[in-house]
């Protein structure tokens, strides 16, 4: 696989979501009690009433709604990789229905905080989490992104305005 | 609910290290601590019998053995010890092994002490390549630090109930005035809402001045039985710890935390079936002393960011759900105020030094209700909480009565 830029693409972590087509999170799936899991479980199930030590494999909802939301003005320390110079990003919390589970990731570039509210469907992308200059490639993980491309910020009433924001997910 | 002393020890002692940025060596800040408990106490070194320390895990070898580590540098005495790591509630796991020793009937006299030196800036995971931690994961694959749970918290109050950036920055400029006098406070100087609008974002929405600082500093209690202490000649009403919670969350927890990426999934949950892992953390500690909230005279809670202050209201069930913003609004939670809350200043003024922060909250409950928190005192509280929680399921909540 390449980016648009030509490069291959490597994950940042192996085996926890696909690449191809629509890209999906692996999670699992408990055979004892049907609870959910992202990253995958082996072994033990999570639910102290369940017994079973048998997980299927199983992609995860690509869509979700966002439980909430914020962004990363500056740059977090390592092992985060940061480009030079640091760009912000946000970073959304979300909820997917059939899960009944939260996962975090970046918001894609381009996102800011002022075109996010709580309750704004999303869906998952895989895009660059950076470029690995030794080797070339572009390293990848998955991202949310607004689902359908338009972020509703108009409709978030309730959704106040940040002091000092700005275009600062750009 | 029927008040329970049963299970109470004595607090006969207080200490701290001023918190700041000293740069200097943790066990310099936990000694000068467990000095002035003892001297507090009036009780001598050579009489401790049980030491619990309360680990950190930024200063290398000794930092993960601090129960030995405070016992040799104040000279080892032959005295048992404990050492105790659960992230910010490390503190109170420390107080609770003491108490537990005391309450078995293994020990009379116990010491706690925690003490920490922080590095500038963000915590940051402990270095190596480790993909199977899910602290070191969240900051590689998303770049989440701390204050980004704690935006996502604070947006989710805005969105959900209507806070504003200028609730958030009302409980700063509270905390800042609760702090001015306070001794072992690192930041003492008023700020105004627009002081702090006025600060760099951190984590939208908050502030700069909205996050607490990772600070040095150092705490530390003289526990004893309540017997031992009447005993040693307790004159007056005698403080005691009524209730150590440290209970765990429980399945499913699906509210994103520290360090997760991800919830558990709530398909095998009965409905309505999960409260959360806070209120399960204060439910326990009040159940365990036989209290409710309006037993309160005070209350210390871990206002790592602003916002998280005004979910813990809720989590003391001072208040409904999404009530909170009307509390701080009110001047409820102002010393004077219905039930003062952080009149120490809190970590706004103290910034956070993580084993000994949960052993600083107690020391200030401890003095409100003894009338010796000069500046700050609030008039005629007779029990007082501690709210504390930390990454990986750890979170605390101690009770004080007098």
């Amino acid at each position: 696989m390449t980016t648009d830029t030509g490069r291959a693409r490597r994950p940042a972590v192996d085996g926890w979501f696909t690449l191809d087509g629509e890209p999906a999170l692996l999670g699992s799936r408990c055979t004892g009690c049907g609870t959910y899991a992202f990253p995958a479980q082996e072994g033990f199930c999570r639910n102290p009433a369940c017994t079973s030590t048998e997980h299927t494999p199983t992609p995860l909802s690509r869509h979700g709604t966002i439980w909430s939301y914020t962004d990363a003005r500056y740059q977090p320390p390592a092992p985060f990789v940061a480009p030079d110079p640091y760009v912000p990003f946000a970073i959304a919390a979300v909820e997917l229905a059939a899960e009944q589970m939260v996962i975090l990731g970046q918001m894609v570039a381009g996102v800011g905080t002022d075109g996010l509210r709580v309750g704004m469907p999303v869906e998952l992308v895989v895009d660059t989490l950076y470029a690995d200059p030794e080797r070339g490639d572009d390293v990848v993980v998955w991202k949310w992104k607004p689902a359908g491309g338009t972020p509703a910020s108009t409709t978030g009433s309730t959704a106040a305005s940040t002091p000092g924001g700005g275009d600062h997910g750009a | 609910m029927a008040r329970d002393t049963s299970r109470s020890v004595a607090v006969l002692g207080a200490g701290m290290h001023p918190w700041g940025k000293w740069g200097r060596n943790f066990v310099e800040y936990g000694v000068a601590a467990a000095t002035e408990a003892l001297r507090d106490a009036g009780i001598e070194w050579r009489d401790v019998q049980f030491v619990a320390g309360a680990d950190t895990i930024r200063n290398g070898y000794p930092g993960f053995v601090a129960g030995a580590t405070f016992a040799q540098a104040l000279g080892w005495n032959g005295a048992r010890i404990s050492s105790s790591y659960a992230a910010c509630a490390s503190g109170a796991q420390a107080i609770n092994s003491a108490r537990a020793q005391i309450l078995a009937g293994f020990c009379d006299v116990a010491l706690v002490v925690g003490a920490d030196t922080t590095p500038k800036g963000f915590f940051a995971p402990v270095g190596g390549e480790r993909k199977s931690d899910p602290d070191w994961l969240r900051f590689h694959l998303i770049g989440a630090t701390n204050p980004t749970y704690f935006g996502l918290f604070a947006r989710r109050r805005m969105d959900l109930y209507g806070a504003t950036p200028q609730d958030f920055a009302a409980v700063k400029v509270k905390n800042a005035r609760h702090g001015l006098s306070n001794p072992n406070a690192r930041y003492r100087a008023e700020v105004t809402v627009d002081d702090i609008l006025a600060s760099p974002v951190v984590a939208d929405p908050l502030h700069l001045l909205e996050i607490c600082a990772t600070s040095d500093g150092g705490a530390a209690l003289v526990l004893t039985s309540t017997e031992f202490a009447r005993r040693h000649g307790v004159t007056g009403p005698m403080v005691t710890i009524d209730a150590v919670s440290t209970v765990t969350p429980t399945f499913p927890q699906t509210r994103i935390d520290m360090p997760d990426i991800s919830t558990d999934s709530g398909v095998t949950a009965p409905p309505g079936a999960s409260g959360g892992f806070k209120p399960a953390v204060i439910a326990a500690a009040y159940d365990e002393a036989g209290i409710g909230p309006d037993d309160l005279g005070l209350a210390e809670v871990y206002d790592l960011s602003t916002a998280l202050e005004l979910d813990w209201y809720e989590d003391l069930q001072l208040c409904k759900e999404g009530e909170a913003e009307r509390l701080i609004r009110d001047g409820d939670t102002t010393i004077g105020g219905r039930i003062p809350v952080n009149p120490s200043g809190g970590l706004a003024c103290f910034g956070e030094a993580i084993p000994a922060q949960a052993i600083a909250q107690v020391c200030e409950v401890v003095w409100q209700l003894q009338g010796r928190a000069a500046g700050r005192q609030v008039e005629g509280a007779t029990v007082g909480i501690t709210a504390n929680q930390g990454l990986f399921g750890h979170g605390s909540s101690v009770i004080v009565s007098r």
